[in-house]
């Protein structure tokens, strides 16, 4: 599909996974004519064509699909509504004013112009330098999603007896597979008081194979010089110092690390994009348009999502807006009403919205607890004074996001709002 | 005697925290649960518990050297380990088409093993 190459497209998105795929079919969809995904891998999908496991499109199909296979339904999308693609490419620069430079195989360095770019370049894993792990530098130590990568694609397992440090999906799932193929998994280590991934990763992939996980815990120090030959483990307290006493000597030939994502901003950065420092993507309104007019976002750069039916869904969202951005019809002056994080909630996405998209479609506002609340909860939006809209969870967890939708008959309560406000407070 | 314990249901991301009283395989009371498939989990889960399976075959001739796949439906817990090794004795040719038929009931359970997706020759 990437033979014959234009200078100018209606849209442009940055990436092919599943925020990417969807934004492109939405913004086919939506009137944009000439619509093209850049990716620097060989093939459309993304990550999604690492996560071999089920669990994916439980939201969007009620199927339990795996990653693949998911990817697979948004990429035979794309090609049946004729979106273009340009693979093995790496985006180089994106310009305020919406110019696109790019180098890879089949056309070499191009510069490219679109009316609207979604940036839909996901996110990626923080790494031992980023947790400061003290120690020597032994190979042996690699991000859970490196490892998944060799793996599940193309066909290496790096040790035989493993520590993985955090409990985050990508690490979880990670420990069943290597079990899978016949490794050991001696312990998973994680430094908060409770899980970070989902808790029916915890029962299928930890409790079924009786991988032991310790809260609380995490690698005081790695041992070892060529090679890893051990962990020093040991537990922290409420201020997070190590209690003297608790260490323990933990041998393994690898160390995963599954401590988290972050957003990939580089290019949203170059094109003059505005990060929130908490969430580490851009600020975005309830289009996920940025600060930069026609420089959408979706996906995992925008915040680390925990399904990727919600990656799909912002997409669908982004996609849309930027082809109608494109073709000029959009709300020329919106009175944007700014979101923000109040009781136990770490932050909402999206940042602002426009209560005029509330007399055409809801919007969903995002958000992730500060701890656990195992109990009943209220998400609550406050405009200060008022409270606008309320919905019931049976608990909050901060490895699940949680989300409440606004509707169109909130729109007056919106319009005149300073702020919206979300709450999440016990029932 | 009854026993009354935590769950966590993994039938879809919510993951609900069950209370489940039992005696032996016999439910007693699910408190806890969202929707039905709570309480069907419950009750299979104590008396034949069962997951779906995702691993690699051998591939030749392909873009990579693997193909992902996974069973159609879930299979019997205790079991997983032996439809592992039959799955890596497996090797199949590209090109390989989602949802192909890998392994035809290596179980006897009634449960295909099929890809996750295409996977072109090269």
């Amino acid at each position: 599909m990437s033979q014959q190459l234009k200078s100018k497209y209606d849209v442009i998105v940055i990436g092919a996974g599943p925020g990417g795929l969807a934004a492109a079919s939405a913004a086919k969809e939506n009137g944009a004519d000439d619509v093209l995904m850049i990716d620097r891998d060989l093939e459309l999908g993304g990550i999604l064509l690492q996560c071999i496991h089920n669990g994916f499109g439980v939201e969007i199909f009620k199927e339990d699909l795996p990653g693949p296979s998911y990817a697979q339904h948004y990429i035979d999308k794309a090609r049946e509504v004729g979106v273009d693609w340009l693979l093995d490419t790496m985006v180089l620069d994106v310009t305020r004013d919406r110019k696109i430079y790019a180098t890879g195989t089949d056309h070499g360095f191009v510069e490219l112009e679109a009316d609207a770019v979604v940036m839909a370049m996901g996110c990626r894993e923080r790494t031992r330098a980023q947790i400061k792990i003290p120690g020597p530098r032994p190979s042996g130590v690699y991000t859970a999603g490196t490892a998944q990568r060799w793996v599940n694609v193309e066909g290496y397992i790096p040790g035989k007896n493993f520590v993985i440090l955090g409990s985050g999906d990508i690490g979880m799932i990670m420990a069943r597979r290597v079990t899978f193929e016949g490794a050991h998994v001696a312990r998973v280590l994680e430094v908060m008081p409770y899980l970070t991934g989902l808790s029916r990763n915890y029962v299928q992939c930890l409790l079924d194979f009786d991988i032991p996980l310790q809260l609380r815990h995490t690698v005081k120090r790695i041992i070892g010089n060529d090679r890893i030959e051990a962990v020093e483990a040991a537990q922290v307290d409420e201020n997070w110092n190590y209690i003297p006493g608790s260490e323990e000597i933990i041998p393994c030939d690898t160390l995963l690390l599954s401590v988290g994502l972050i957003p990939e901003n580089e290019l949203s950065q170059k094109a003059g994009v505005a990060l929130d420092l908490v969430t580490g993507g851009p600020f975005v309104d309830d289009g996920f348009q940025t600060n930069v007019p026609g420089i959408f976002a979706a996906g995992n750069v925008v915040h680390v999502y925990d399904l990727v039916d919600w990656v799909t869904t912002a997409g669908l969202t982004a996609g849309k807006r930027a082809a109608q951005f494109a073709q000029g019809y959009c709300n020329e002056n919106p009175q944007y009403v700014p979101t923000a994080a109040g009781e136990n909630v770490r932050y909402v996405v999206p940042q602002k919205i426009d209560p005029e998209t509330l007399t055409e479609e809801q919007i969903m506002l995002q958000m992730r607890v500060t701890q656990p609340m195992e109990h009943a909860v209220s998400i609550e939006i406050h405009d200060g004074k008022n409270l606008i809209a309320k919905k019931r969870a049976r608990y909050a967890r901060p490895g699940e996001m949680a989300s409440i939708t606004l509707k169109g008959r909130d729109y007056d309560a919106v319009r005149q709002a300073e702020k919206l406000e979300v709450r999440i407070v016990p029932k | 005697m009854p026993v009354t314990e935590k769950m966590i249901c993994i039938t879809c991301p919510m993951g609900c925290t069950l209370e489940v009283t039992h005696e032996g395989e016999t439910l007693l009371n699910v408190e806890g649960n969202t929707c039905p498939r709570g309480e069907k989990y419950v009750k299979e889960e104590l008396t034949d518990p069962r997951r779906m399976v995702a691993t690699t075959v051998k591939v030749k001739g392909g873009l990579h050297p693997l193909v992902p796949v996974y069973t159609q439906a879930p299979v019997p817990k205790p079991r997983i380990f032996e439809l592992l090794a039959k799955i890596r004795q497996a090797e199949i040719e590209a090109p390989v088409e989602i949802n192909q038929v890998v392994l035809e009931d290596p179980l006897g359970e009634g449960v295909n093993v099929i890809a996750s997706r295409d996977l072109p020759e090269v």
